[in-house]
């Protein structure tokens, strides 16, 4: 407590020496902008210097090309990799496919959550509530690849998809596209369920008992009070689970049998091929599909639902 | 509006079957841990310890696993210091510019994984010419870390009583007095939410990983997804997954006492 000391101090004997500490300290008070200065200074510094300036880079590097002899990059101003995005048939399929499979995982992950979170926010106990909040928060923490595992053995030939669906006359799916689609679904599943449980949180229960007592059935309520209120919260949740799923490869590495997404073009364009211009040009892809979804979605206030 | 009986009830199956779906794939994993077939078979064809003694001498995991705690706590330690000024900055002032910083803080988060991974990639790689090592790692994961401490430490700095500052300026306690004794103390739980939060983030994040590490710079993740297709070793993979999903129980419950224990206060 020596601060508390001189404290005392400075109260007993006005002319006492002031500590450069004290001295700073005095100096700031009296600054608000500078205070403000020194505290933003070093997380903008980080964000902006290493992120931001990174993602500018990646944006420039898009336009360079790769000396074919030599593998180096040469800087440059040159739009072929971005053309070949269009023109190349092997990227055109591999973002429609991503695009499917995150519109598809999306559609899923909706449907699926929209009944859980009703019941969450709407039918269940207080009590029962909580525990629920909870057992759907829990996988989050459980390792992504360990969810993407599992489900590998699951859908294996010989794992217990097979075993539970071989006497009803059916099979696994297999290692493919509808694998990726059912695991990525349930990896980001409670990203979705939680934004939507929110929303409905937040739909009054009077207005339900309004609609009902001026006649609506139950599904006219559901159709004309509830989902418009809910729009904001499905697309915050679909925000993440579309985000998600666009930039994935490890899960279509790991279930997808020898299918690529994006993703996967970016690993080998950075890994094998060597070819980091075009890599980033890849990549550009995801981040163009995003900003233009978030842009399409913010007029709905589903940003502020994140 | 009023649900009958039987969509209630209907309602709670479908509920309950999307829960137990939840829960499935965990359970196998925990179930195949103990699997005698090498390959999974399901339904088991007896049942075996041999993988969880594999697991105990198994070529590197220790390693991964301490490079996964340093990184971990690395970017946890950076990612306090640096959400924490960034949650008093913009909970105190209002300045020019301030959408644009919070929007900055979410960017990393809201843009796909893999577009931080190559991003960074290239700037350390072609534009500083940097060796990837895991200090490499270790700035990547600060750049997605921040915003959890700092979404945690905003709320909490948002609902504090400023009075209780200025009495503190007002009796002439210095700045950095008042934030050790009267701002801290109030802000200490937040910032335990928000620092395991980042630490769990970390320590399982895997795509940003593979594009900023270098060859000798294997984390449990990357350990984890090395020996996945290794044959013989997939068994092996999922006794780390059930230690993995067991520790993971304990930053939820202590998580959970903090929120509860702030709600009480």
């Amino acid at each position: 407590m020596r601060d508390s000391a001189s404290v005392s101090e400075l109260q007993a004997n006005p002319v006492v020496r002031v500590s450069s500490a004290r001295r700073i300290s005095t100096l700031l008070y009296a600054r608000a902008k500078l205070r403000l200065a020194l505290l933003l200074a070093a997380p903008v510094f980080w964000l902006g210097l290493v992120y931001i300036a990174a993602l500018l880079a990646m944006f420039v590097t898009a336009l360079y090309s790769v000396d074919s002899f030599t593998g180096d990059i040469r800087p440059g101003f040159n739009l072929d990799n971005i053309a070949s995005l269009f023109t190349d048939p092997l990227y055109v399929n591999v973002t429609m496919r991503t695009l499917g499979v995150a519109l598809l995982v999306t559609v899923v992950d909706v449907l699926i959550a929209l009944p859980i979170a009703f019941f969450m926010a709407k039918v269940a106990s207080p009590r029962l509530q909580r525990i629920l909040v909870i057992a759907v928060l829990m996988p989050l923490w459980a390792s992504y690849l360990v969810k993407a595992y599992a489900w590998r053995s699951v859908l294996s030939n010989t794992g217990l998809a097979q075993w539970l669906l071989q006497p009803l006359g059916l099979s696994t799916p297999g290692y493919g596209i509808p694998a990726v689609v059912i695991t990525l679904g349930y990896l980001w599943l409670p990203y979705v369920i939680l934004p939507i449980y929110a929303g409905l949180e937040r739909v009054p229960n009077s207005l339900l008992e309004a609609s009902s007592d001026l006649g609506a059935k139950t599904w006219a309520t559901l159709r004309l009070v509830v989902f418009p209120m809910l729009v904001p919260a499905v697309i915050a949740g679909s925000i993440f689970s579309f985000s998600l799923s666009l930039g994935d490869y490890i899960t279509v590495n790991i279930v997808g049998g020898p299918n690529q997404m994006l993703g996967n073009l970016v690993y080998t364009n950075i890994g094998t091929a060597n070819n980091l211009p075009m890599a980033a040009t890849v990549a550009l892809v995801p981040v163009v599909i995003m900003f233009g979804y978030l842009a399409a979605v913010r007029r709905t206030g589903a940003l502020d639902n994140l | 509006m009023r649900l009958s009986r039987g969509a209630r009830v209907t309602l709670g199956s479908v509920a309950g079957v999307i829960l137990a779906v939840i829960y499935l794939p965990l359970l196998v994993v925990l179930i195949n841990s103990f699997n005698s077939s090498m390959n999974m078979t399901w339904p088991l064809p007896g049942l075996t310890t041999n993988w969880w003694a594999r697991a105990l001498e198994a070529d590197g995991l220790v390693s991964a696993i301490t490079t996964s705690f340093e990184v971990a706590a690395a970017s946890t330690a950076i990612s306090l210091v640096l959400g924490t000024l960034l949650s008093l900055a913009l909970s105190r002032y209002r300045f020019f510019g301030r959408q644009t910083v919070s929007l900055l803080v979410v960017l990393p988060i809201a843009l796909p994984g893999i577009v931080t991974g190559i991003a960074l990639n290239n700037a350390f790689r072609t534009m500083l010419g940097l060796q990837l090592t895991m200090f490499t790692v270790v700035i990547a994961h600060v750049t997605f870390c921040i915003v959890t401490v700092y979404n945690n430490a905003f709320a909490r700095l948002s609902r504090m009583n400023r009075n209780l500052e200025e009495a503190s300026a007002d009796l002439g306690a210095g700045l950095w007095t008042t934030f050790r004794l009267v701002t801290f103390p109030q802000l200490r739980s937040a910032l335990f939410a928000g620092g395991l939060l980042a630490f769990g983030l970390s320590f399982d994040e895997i795509i940003v990983t593979t594009f900023t590490a270098g060859g000798d710079t294997v984390t449990l993740p990357i350990w984890i997804l090395n020996n996945m297709f290794r044959p013989g070793q997939a068994p092996v993979v999922n006794v780390v997954a059930v230690v993995l999903v067991v520790f993971s129980a304990l930053p939820i419950y202590f998580a959970q006492r903090l929120t509860s224990t702030d709600q009480r206060r």
